[in-house]
């Protein structure tokens, strides 16, 4: 047997290097371009973002009868630069759903291992938490964290905060009730680790590529509610501009200035669908059996 | 054999009860045995007998919440393991008693290189430099002779074969140079070929570390090879102990009896094999008298009234069964 096992493919052993082809370089390049605008949006914009000009209201893009290179994506009804507002849209989008994110996910994670690992009534308490926020109304506690908190970007990062931790628990639970029970945690056990240590180093990395898949997902639902809020206006209040809230404004003149929805809208689909697709390359990256393809 | 010397652990009348919703399974239910330096003691009985949940409690890692040890004395080297407390009893898993299970497919984590586990494992205890730990891992690797341990390090559990999987297992579980190593069916998953390996392998182990085995299994095949001694279990309770060589010459506990004549043999004929009748009692409704009585050829009124003590039928062999009492009138 050892005869045999002497001679190992170097290369197929732990994680092959160096094939970009395999590397999901569209996501990467809007994610990218999304990034950068965000933070480079002072220094881009070609107007204001908030600068009104009657006189310009509802100019087509650029490439339409009547459009001018002044505003390449057109104007909104009060004659604001809709690439502006794209633009500087980009940073809430990008601010809401990072710290949206980080801190559900983060507590959603949290929970869900500290419940799954423990069991019993630790994982009861939890869960009937879980259930129990997962009843509450998404719009009806934004709105009441929005009167009590004031709108604003803080507001909108707490409320989906409270609102999307719990669906991450719930699957990351049910995760790491499958995961513990291999024999590799019971081992753990054996050579000596806290369950502290079990579930940080054993049982997370097991449940990260769930969890990374969840997160990307979750990134299309966190801009959606954000537009929902700020429709309600709940959300970012007025002059700042943000991608939901764009797409709602428009929403009366789709018939007339089809730009004013569809610009917004193409960007929250390119921005969910880069997500997506980086949550996808994500997993099989985390995951050492996927790997050889 | 000097019954005295080289113990290095020591069980006495453990009981570990799971408490479900059905009621308290007993398990283990009074089970005393010694295992010695350098020695192999078989753990034989069928499913369901108490076997794992044995092996469980010696180093206290009973399923929980439901599982508890209730009574007994687990004595590693003179100390009382189940008076410990349980950071103490870290420092005794891995370093002192290892382990190795059934499964080497759920065994080792999947998004872990080999190499980065057995670490973990060795990190638990040693508290030196990196390098000199990959040093010793390499080492772990070339002692169950995985083959090119440097580039092993780097692979993931899924690029291996079953039994290359265990191998690795049992290089973890022997990393820390532990007194004691538990093996709960560490073959059961693999094919014939490699179990015989793997075998011959944790014997060579065993001859240069002098470690003590507890070898967990219900093949006789595999005990007649393996221990030194056999501890025969049912329904929670040993029933027979003894050498190797006398108990499978001589039974004398019906169980075993009935269990050695249940296996399939090369020389003559058997239109037939025989099998035990009917069930083990369910080990949370157990009747007051032996256990084995309804499906014991030889049951005597006696035998459903009152459980019988062990007593000594040999050198070093002992059988809990009123058959061997000394007044008794032999079969």
């Amino acid at each position: 047997m050892a005869r045999v096992e002497e001679r190992i493919d170097e290369s197929a052993l732990g994680r092959p290097r160096g094939d970009l082809a395999r590397l999901p370089w569209v996501s990467f390049a809007i994610i990218a371009v999304l990034v950068l605008v965000a933070v480079l949006a002072p220094l881009i914009a070609p107007h204001s973002p908030t600068e009104q000009s009657l006189p310009d209201k509802l100019l087509p893009p650029a490439w339409e009868a009547g459009g001018s290179a002044r505003h390449l994506l057109g104007t909104d009804v009060l004659g604001r630069d809709v690439l502006s507002r794209l633009i500087y849209g980009a940073r809430v989008s990008l601010i809401v759903a990072a710290v949206a994110l980080l801190a559900g996910g983060g507590i959603g994670l949290i929970v869900g291992i500290v419940s799954g690992y423990l069991g019993g009534r630790t994982d009861s308490f939890l869960m009937r938490s879980v259930d129990a926020t997962l009843t509450f109304p998404t719009i009806l506690i934004a709105l009441l964290l929005a009167v009590s908190l004031g709108p604003g970007l803080r507001t909108i990062a707490i409320a989906i905060t409270v609102l999307i931790w719990a669906r991450f628990a719930r699957v990351v639970r049910g995760e790491v009730l499958a995961v513990k029970t291999r024999d590799f945690v019971a081992l753990a056990r054996v050579h000596g680790c806290s369950h502290l240590r079990i579930m940080a180093v054993h049982i997370v990395p097991n449940v990260l590529n769930t969890f990374m898949v969840l997160l990307t997902l979750h990134i299309g639902f966190v801009i959606i509610v954000e537009a929902s809020l700020s429709f309600l206006g709940a959300g970012i209040p007025p002059p700042t501009p943000s991608w939901g809230q764009m797409v709602s404004d428009g929403r009366s003149h789709i018939a007339s200035a089809w730009w004013l929805s569809v610009v917004p809208g193409a960007a929250i689909m390119l921005v969910v669908l880069a997500f997506n697709l980086f949550g996808d390359w994500l997993r099989d990256w985390l995951d050492p059996r996927l790997r050889q393809v | 054999m000097d019954s005295a010397a080289g113990v290095v652990l020591e069980v006495r009348d453990l009981r570990a009860y799971l408490y479900t919703r059905w009621g308290v399974v007993r398990a283990v239910d009074g089970v005393s045995f010694v295992l010695r330096e350098g020695e192999t003691l078989g753990l034989v009985g069928e499913s369901g007998c108490g076997k794992t949940m044995t092996g469980l409690s010696l180093v206290r890692l009973l399923p929980e919440p439901a599982g508890r040890i209730v009574d007994g004395q687990v004595l590693l080297e003179g100390e009382d393991l189940l008076a410990k407390s349980e950071s103490e009893m870290r420092a005794v898993r891995g370093r002192r008693v290892s382990m190795i299970l059934q499964d080497p497919q759920t065994s080792l984590n999947p998004v872990f290189t080999i190499g980065d586990q057995i670490l973990e494992a060795l990190g638990q205890h040693h508290v030196d430099g990196e390098r000199s730990l990959a040093a010793r891992a390499q080492e772990a690797l070339r002692r169950v002779k995985v083959g090119a341990p440097e580039q092993r390090m780097r692979a993931y559990p899924h690029q291996m074969s079953g039994g290359m999987k265990q191998r690795v297992v049992g290089a973890i579980a022997v990393a820390g140079e532990p007194r004691v190593l538990i093996a709960d069916e560490p073959t059961t998953a693999l094919d014939v070929t490699i179990q015989l390996q793997y075998l011959a392998l944790l014997k060579e182990i065993q001859a240069r570390t002098r470690l003590a085995m507890l070898f967990i299994t219900h093949d006789f095949g595999i005990v007649a090879r393996m221990c030194d001694r056999v501890a025969v279990m049912y329904a929670g309770r040993i029933v027979e102990t003894g050498p190797t060589r006398a108990l499978f010459r001589a039974p004398r506990h019906p169980y075993t009896e009935a269990l050695m004549a249940s296996v399939p043999r090369l020389e003559g004929h058997v239109a037939r094999l025989p099998s035990i009748e009917g069930q083990p009692p369910p080990l949370h409704d157990l009747p007051p008298g032996c256990r084995f009585a309804d499906r014991c050829a030889y049951v005597a009124d006696r035998c459903r009234r009152e459980y019988p003590p062990t007593m000594p039928v040999g050198l070093a062999h002992e059988a809990a069964c009123w058959r061997n009492e000394p007044s008794a009138p032999s079969r």
